[in-house]
C-alpha cells in the first residue's frame, strides 16, 4: 500500500463582523514569510488556489492564505440568508478583505485576486495602498463589456444554476489547459449555492465599473501587476491593457495559452508568469 | 472547399454524437429541433432524448426550430481547429467576437448548454499532444 500523502495546507475558521453581522469564514494557509492573500473568482471558492498553496517555490517565502468568501465554499451565508438576495458590492468586498487581514494581523500583505478578486485589487490600490506591499490582479479590468445580457439565467427554477455555470465557464478556459484541472475548475462552479454566482456578478458587471476612478491609483505607493490570459473573453487582454494604460506604473502581462482561471485551470503554466512577479515583490521587501 | 468541409462536418453530427454514450446521456432531457447556419446553408438538427435523429440540410421555406446557432462556414472551421485561436474556441466567445449569433428560445439551450456545446464541438479535430 502506498504511503498516505498529507498536504502542507491547514484550514480553519475565523469569525468576522461584516456589514454589522457575525460571519464564520473558512480559510486555508500554507508557508511562511510575506503574507499573500488570494481572492477567488465569482461563484467559486478558495480551492482554486490549492496548487499555489502546495507550491514550495512560493510557500518557502510566502505565507499563502485563501479564504472562501461568505456564501462560498465552506463559509456559510450569515444567519437570515434565507430571506435575502445575495449581492456582492464594492464596499462589502473591500470591507471583507480588510477585516480578514486585520483579524489575522497580517502586516502589509500582498494580495493576488482573480476576476472579481482581480477587479477589487484596483479598489484596494486606490483606497488603501499603504496597507499592502503589492497587488496582483488576474483577469482584471476597470470595465469589461458583458458577453451575455441577463445574469438571471444563473438563478431560475427551470435552468439548473450549477450545470449552467459550469457550461458557461467552460468557454473561458484555454483549450490547452489539462483536462484534470479544467474539470476541477468547472466542478467548483457546478457546486455554487443558488444565486451566489449571480450575486457576485452584480459586483463584476454593475457595481464594479471603475473607469471613473482608476486614474487616482498611485502605483508609487503600492506596485500593481495585471496579468490576463489570452483565451479569456470575459475580461480580455485588451480590456486589461486599456485599464493598465490609465494607471501610470501598472505592469501588464498577457498570458498565452491561459483563460480566465490561471491558477486553477493550468497551474503549471501560470507559475511561469507569477513566480517572477513574486520574486520581484520579495526583492522589494528586503 | 471550406464550405463543403463544414457541411460534411455538420452532416456527420449524428454519427459523432450517437456514438458517444456519455454525451447522449447528458442530453437525455432534450427533445428539440435546432438550427445550425453555416454561411448560406441552414441545417435542422433533430434531437430526441439526447440522440440526433436527423440532420437535414436546407433550403427551408417555413420550418420551425427552437434555437439557432449561426456562423459562416469558415468560422465553424476555425471553431473546429484542433487548437482554436482565442475567440474561436467557444460558442459564446464567437458570439462576443461578433462572428456567431445565438437566437430563438434560449431556455432549452441554457438548460442543456453543456450538451449543446459538446454536440456542436463534436467535429473538432483531436489535438496532437
Amino acid at each position: 500500500m502506498a504511503e498516505p500523502v498529507f498536504e502542507p495546507i491547514r484550514g480553519t475558521y475565523v469569525h468576522l463582523w461584516l456589514d454589522g453581522r457575525p460571519h464564520r469564514l473558512y480559510f486555508e494557509e500554507a508557508g511562511q514569510g510575506i503574507p499573500l492573500v488570494c481572492l477567488h473568482t465569482a461563484g467559486a471558492d478558495g480551492r482554486q488556489f490549492r496548487h499555489l498553496l502546495n507550491d514550495e517555490a512560493i510557500t518557502r517565502h510566502y505565507r499563502v492564505l485563501a479564504f472562501d468568501m461568505p456564501w462560498h465554499g465552506k463559509s456559510l451565508p450569515p444567519a437570515g440568508w434565507q430571506d435575502e438576495e445575495y449581492r456582492l458590492t464594492t464596499r462589502g468586498y473591500v470591507e471583507l478583505i480588510l477585516a480578514f487581514c486585520d483579524a489575522l494581523g497580517l502586516e502589509r500583505p500582498a494580495v493576488l485576486g482573480c476576476s472579481i478578486g482581480g477587479k477589487i485589487v484596483l479598489e484596494l490600490a486606490r483606497l488603501h495602498p499603504e496597507r499592502f506591499r503589492a497587488l496582483i490582479g488576474l483577469e482584471s479590468a476597470a470595465y469589461q463589456p458583458p458577453w451575455y445580457d441577463d445574469t438571471g439565467w444563473l438563478h431560475r427554477p427551470d435552468v439548473h444554476g450549477g450545470e449552467l455555470s459550469g457550461a458557461l465557464m467552460s468557454g473561458l478556459i484555454a483549450p490547452q489547459s489539462p483536462d484534470e484541472t479544467r474539470w476541477e475548475t468547472l466542478w467548483g462552479y457546478m457546486q455554487g449555492g443558488p444565486g451566489v454566482f449571480k450575486g457576485d456578478l452584480h459586483f463584476y458587471r454593475v457595481d464594479g465599473d471603475f473607469r471613473d476612478r482608476i486614474g487616482q491609483i498611485d502605483t508609487g505607493r503600492c506596485p500593481l501587476y495585471l496579468l490576463t490570459g489570452e483565451y479569456d473573453f470575459s475580461c480580455t487582454p485588451e480590456d486589461t491593457r486599456l485599464t493598465a494604460e490609465k494607471i501610470p506604473g501598472a505592469r501588464f502581462t498577457a498570458m498565452t495559452e491561459i483563460g480566465h482561471f490561471p491558477m486553477a485551470e493550468n497551474p503549471a503554466r501560470f507559475r511561469r508568469y507569477v513566480l517572477p512577479v513574486l520574486d520581484e515583490i520579495r526583492a522589494a521587501s528586503r | 472547399m471550406s464550405q463543403a468541409e463544414t457541411h460534411a462536418s455538420i452532416l456527420s453530427l449524428p454519427h459523432l454524437v450517437n456514438g458517444d454514450a456519455g454525451l447522449v446521456r447528458r442530453g437525455r432531457y432534450l427533445t428539440a429541433t435546432f438550427l445550425i447556419e453555416a454561411g448560406d446553408t441552414e441545417f435542422l438538427v433533430r434531437v430526441v432524448e439526447g440522440r440526433l435523429a436527423a440532420v437535414e440540410p436546407g433550403p427551408f421555406l417555413m420550418r420551425p426550430w427552437t434555437f439557432a446557432l449561426r456562423a459562416s462556414a469558415e468560422t465553424w472551421q476555425r471553431f473546429w481547429d484542433a487548437t482554436p485561436a482565442p475567440g474561436y474556441h467557444d460558442l459564446f466567445a464567437m458570439k462576443k467576437l461578433g462572428v456567431a449569433r445565438i437566437e430563438g428560445d434560449l431556455v432549452p439551450l441554457m438548460a442543456n448548454l453543456r450538451y449543446v456545446k459538446d454536440v456542436v464541438a463534436a467535429p473538432r479535430r483531436p489535438r496532437r499532444s
